[in-house]
C-alpha cells in the first residue's frame, strides 16, 4: 500500500471507531459527560472503567459508525467544549492517580463560527499544556485519522501508538495539495510528501508502537488490551516526577 | 514627484500580505530598471487604504498608516526595536534544513534566507522593557508568514528554558499563520514541545506575556500563543484557530464583519487587553513591573 492508499484506508467506512475500542477493551465503562462550562460535546466521549482489572480514565474522539451517529458525533470534529471535557476528565484522573487512555480519530478540530467564538485555539492549547504535564501515566492510540492540532490535543502522552493503517499529520493531504500546489488532484503526491504513515512516523520518532490490525478481529482487541494493561502497569511503577520529565524529553527531542 | 510616478516605480505587484505568502512560488525579482536610481523605500502604499505614504513618515509613525490608521506588519527586529531596549540576541545561528525532503522546500528556505537575511521566522534574545529585564521572542511575517517548523519551535523552547535558568519573564510577539506543513509531523510536534517549555516556565513561577499580532492562527494559536499569563493583542489583528477562508468554505456562508479580529476575541473573553501600538512599550513595562517578584525589587 502506498501512502495515499493508507490515507483512504484510515477513513474507510466500517473501520472501528473509538466507541468500539472502548466496548472491547474497557470493562464496566461509565460515561461521564460535559465540560461543566458550556455543553457536552459528543465528538469526544469519555469516562472511567477497567482495563484488565486496572482502573483507567478513557477518552476517545468518536466519529460515529452510521449516518445518524456520525451526525450526533459531528463526524469526530470536536468543538472547544470537547477539549475542555477531556481536560476535566484528565485532571480528575490525575487526582486519583488513574492512568489516562486516549483513542484518537479525527480529521481535525471543527472549524466554524461557534468553535471560534468559544476559543478553539485556547481549548486545544490548554489541552496540550495540561496533558503534557499530567501527573499520571498517559497513552494515546491513533486508530484512524490523526488530524493536526485536533489530534495533538489528546496526544501529548507518555507514548503514542498507532494502528497499521492509521495516519498522523500536520495537515490533510487535500489541504496540503490545495495550498501548496493549488491542485487538489495532487493528493496522492501530498500524502507521500507529508510522511504520515505508521512506518514513516515510527522512523521519525513520533510514535512508539505500530499495532497490527489483524482485520480488527477479536484477537486484535484482546492483544491491544494486553499491551495497554502491561504499559500502564509498568508506568505506574515510575515515580511521577520522573514520568513527567520523561514525557518532557519525549517531546523535547523534536 | 507626482504620486502617479511613484506608483509606477514601486508598486508593480500590490498584494495582500496575508495571501499568497505560504503558497506563492519564489518571488522573481523584477529586472532592474534604469530609473530605479530613486532611493528605494521613499514611499509605500498602505495595504488597507491603498494611499501612498512617505516611508519616513510611516516609520516615524511606528508603521501605522497616517491616512487611515491601519497597522502595517512589522518584521521581527522592527518590533523589538519599537518595544525593547538593550536587546541581545540568542541562538542567532540556529537553522534547520529540509527534514522530510519535501519537494521545493530547500529552494524556498534558501531564497527566503537571502531575501530576509534571517535564518528562519523567529528572533530571540534578552532585553529590557522600561528597565525590567526579560527574555523575548519576535516572529517574522516575511518568513512564510511566521509559520512554525523545527527552527522556530526549537528557538522558542530554548528561550523558555533559558528564561527558567535565569529566572526571567518571557515576552513573546506572536505572528504566525500556523504550523509549517513542509515539515509535516515534526512541525506538529513543535506545538507540544513549546507548550511543555511554557508549562515548565510557568511552574517555576515566572511570567509569560504574549502579544498577539496580525495574524495569529493555526498551530501557533493552538499552542504557545494562548498559554500565556497575560494575552495582549494589537488592534485589528486576525486571531483564530482556522483561517476565515477555510471556515467560509466549511460552513458555506460569509463570516460577519470583525469576526476573529482582536476586538471580537476580547469581547468573547480570550484576550486580556487590546493595546495601541504606540502604547505597547509602556504597557509591557508596567506589566513586567507589577509582576516583579519581591526578591527582584
Amino acid at each position: 500500500m502506498n501512502a495515499y492508499d493508507i490515507v483512504l484506508k484510515s477513513r474507510e467506512k466500517g473501520r472501528p471507531t473509538a466507541g468500539k475500542y472502548i466496548a472491547n477493551i474497557v470493562d464496566g465503562f461509565i460515561e461521564l459527560h460535559g465540560d461543566r462550562r458550556f455543553a457536552d460535546d459528543r465528538a469526544i466521549i469519555g469516562g472511567v472503567g477497567y482495563v484488565d482489572g486496572l482502573p483507567v480514565t478513557v477518552i476517545g474522539i468518536e466519529k460515529g459508525e452510521d449516518t445518524n451517529a456520525k451526525i450526533e458525533h459531528n463526524f469526530g470534529c470536536a468543538h472547544p467544549e470537547g477539549y475542555r471535557k477531556a481536560v476535566r476528565l484528565m485532571k480528575e484522573a490525575e487526582k486519583f492517580r488513574r492512568p489516562v487512555l486516549c483513542f484518537v480519530d479525527t480529521s481535525g478540530a471543527y472549524c466554524g463560527i461557534g468553535a471560534e467564538e468559544r476559543g478553539q485555539s485556547e481549548a486545544i492549547a490548554d489541552a496540550i499544556l495540561k496533558m503534557i504535564r499530567l501527573q499520571t501515566p498517559t497513552l494515546s492510540i491513533i486508530i484512524g485519522e490523526g488530524g493536526s492540532g485536533g489530534a495533538l490535543g489528546l496526544s501529548a502522552a507518555d507514548e503514542v501508538w498507532i494502528t497499521e493503517t492509521a495516519t498522523y499529520s500536520v495537515i490533510s493531504p487535500e489541504g496540503c495539495a490545495s495550498i501548496l500546489w493549488k491542485d487538489s488532484a495532487k493528493v496522492a503526491e501530498a500524502s507521500a510528501c507529508l510522511k504520515l504513515t505508521a512506518q514513516d512516523l515510527i522512523g521519525l520518532g513520533a510514535v512508539e508502537r505500530v499495532i497490527c490490525e489483524q482485520d480488527f478481529s477479536e484477537q486484535f482487541f484482546a492483544d491491544l488490551k494486553g499491551q495497554i494493561a502491561a504499559f500502564f502497569r509498568e508506568k505506574k511503577g515510575v515515580p511521577v516526577e520522573r514520568l513527567v520529565e520523561e514525557r518532557y524529553a519525549r517531546f523535547r527531542k523534536f | 514627484m507626482k504620486l502617479e510616478d511613484l506608483k509606477k516605480f514601486f508598486f508593480k505587484k500590490p498584494k495582500n500580505a496575508l495571501e499568497g505568502t505560504e503558497d506563492a512560488p519564489p518571488e522573481q525579482q523584477p529586472p532592474a530598471e534604469p530609473e530605479a536610481s530613486i532611493p528605494e523605500k521613499l514611499a509605500e502604499k498602505c495595504e488597507k487604504c491603498g494611499q501612498i505614504v512617505l516611508s519616513d513618515e510611516m516609520a516615524e509613525n511606528f508603521g501605522i498608516c497616517p491616512k487611515c490608521g491601519h497597522y502595517k506588519k512589522l518584521d521581527a527586529r522592527a518590533r523589538i526595536a519599537l518595544c525593547a531596549e538593550n536587546f541581545c540576541e540568542l541562538f542567532a545561528q540556529d537553522r534547520s534544513e529540509n527534514i522530510l525532503d519535501f519537494p521545493g522546500y530547500d529552494e524556498k528556505l534558501a531564497s527566503l534566507r537571502e531575501k530576509t537575511g534571517e535564518p528562519d521566522g523567529v528572533v530571540c534574545g534578552t532585553a529590557t522593557i522600561g528597565g525590567s529585564p526579560c527574555a523575548l521572542f519576535s516572529m517574522d511575517y516575511r518568513f512564510m508568514m511566521g509559520s512554525m517548523g523545527h527552527t522556530v519551535g526549537e528557538k522558542i523552547t530554548k528561550l523558555f528554558e533559558y528564561a527558567i535558568e535565569q529566572s526571567l519573564p518571557v515576552v513573546g510577539f506572536v505572528l504566525s499563520g500556523g504550523a509549517r506543513m513542509q515539515e509535516g509531523i515534526v512541525s506538529l510536534m513543535q506545538m507540544a514541545k513549546t507548550s511543555a517549555a511554557v508549562a515548565k516556565h510557568s511552574e517555576a513561577g515566572l511570567l509569560y506575556i504574549a502579544v498577539l499580532t496580525d495574524p495569529t492562527t493555526g498551530g501557533v494559536s493552538a499552542s504557545f500563543a494562548f498559554e500565556a499569563d497575560i494575552i495582549l493583542a494589537e488592534k485589528g489583528a486576525l486571531i483564530g484557530f482556522a483561517g476565515p477562508r477555510v471556515i467560509e468554505q466549511t460552513i458555506r456562508q460569509k463570516l460577519p464583519e470583525g469576526f476573529q479580529r482582536a476586538e471580537f476575541l476580547q469581547q468573547k473573553g480570550f484576550v486580556d487587553a487590546i493595546v495601541e501600538r504606540k502604547e505597547m512599550p509602556g504597557k509591557l513595562a508596567a506589566l513586567l513591573k507589577i509582576h516583579a517578584r519581591e526578591a527582584d525589587e
